[in-house]
């Protein structure tokens, strides 16, 4: 089914996308049907820069087990990180 | 029975005055023919979408999908216009019955109308098809494994047809697959029980061995055995009500 339900935050920072780097504003994050990922659903991730226009995204399709991984990697990623450097 | 036709991106006045883009599959004949408005899925007015318009008109209807997202992403690929349009909360259901309205009246301006519309829709087109039957004169609606009919979504926009399901203008064709939890076999039954009660005319569906999707020759929900049959009752359907003249 479709969730309908879909969780937006602000982001600071790039993403490069099918036009090349763009600046980050935005994220959506959902689980719904993929467009070339092989499964029924996924975990969906959207960086966009709305401002620029609906081309200015980067998409991400990923099965709940990868997209669980992905995000605690981001998390370990950030925790291994001196705090001063992570002002900048 | 496989005709000619001739397949076009248009763009035609929607409700709100704004031109919007449509993609149409025109029969060929000569002949007074029914009309067909495909309602797009969430994912897009995508290749897939095209194939069906296309496969209507093969089956002697003139057909239209309009593209629910060019208003808010025109000129985009139809991921990155889902993507958006998402982004910015969705279609409402008051625009996408004025869509439905502006699809119809193309095509009942057609030279070879025989002024009979159908709509048909899949996933959340099912439930889009099932509103814009409650909310527009049609003649045939078809609603393939559409949730929230009959129960609304929590913290969604997404809300029960329930209170105008006695508005219903058209029959109903409801093509389920037994092992789909949205909409579930439960939540089908509920609808069925409603129809009923409220004398509408309609026939159900329910496919073993089928879940949600089990239409869509590019996702792994494909039950191609299933989609042949369903796609037989949908041609026995739109035979019964949108040949001859209104």
């Amino acid at each position: 089914m479709c969730t309908y339900e879909t969780e937006r935050i602000a982001l600071t920072g790039s993403a490069k996308g099918a036009e090349g780097w763009f600046r980050a504003t935005d994220a959506t994050i959902y689980f719904d049907h993929p467009v070339h990922f092989g499964a029924g659903h996924a975990l969906m991730v959207d960086v966009i820069n709305p401002a620029l226009g609906a081309s200015s995204r980067v998409g991400l399709e990923l099965n709940a087990e990868s997209a669980r991984a992905l995000a605690l990697a981001i998390l370990r990623s950030l925790d291994g990180i001196p705090a001063g450097l992570l002002e900048s | 029975m496989t005709s000619n036709l001739r397949a076009e991106t248009v763009h035609f006045d929607s409700y709100d005055g704004k031109s919007v883009e449509a993609y149409v599959a025109l029969t060929e004949s000569d002949d007074k023919v029914g009309g067909v408005v495909l309602i797009h899925h969430m994912p897009g007015y995508d290749e897939a979408s095209k194939e069906m318009v296309r496969k209507f008109a093969a089956n002697g209807y003139d057909s239209v999908c309009v593209n629910l997202y060019h208003r808010q992403a025109p000129d985009v690929s139809s991921d990155d216009a889902a993507a958006a349009v998402r982004a910015l909360g969705g279609v409402t259901d008051e625009q996408l019955v004025g869509d439905v309205r502006a699809a119809a009246a193309y095509l009942r301006a057609l030279p070879n109308s025989n002024q009979k519309v159908g709509v048909i829709g899949f996933c959340s087109g099912g439930r889009q098809s099932v509103l814009a039957a409650c909310s527009l004169d049609l003649d045939a609606a078809v609603d393939c494994y559409g949730a929230f009919v009959v129960e609304s979504r929590p913290e969604s926009t997404m809300t029960s047809l329930v209170d105008i399901l006695p508005d219903l203008s058209c029959p109903l064709l409801g093509l389920f697959g037994l092992e789909d939890e949205y909409p579930s076999p439960d939540q089908t039954e509920t609808l069925r029980q409603l129809l009923t009660k409220g004398g509408k005319e309609f026939t159900f569906h329910e496919y073993e061995g089928a879940g949600h999707g089990f239409f869509a020759v590019d996702r792994p929900s494909y039950r191609p055995e299933v989609a042949t049959e369903a796609w037989g009752e949908i041609w026995k359907f739109y035979a019964q009500h949108l040949s001859g003249k209104k």
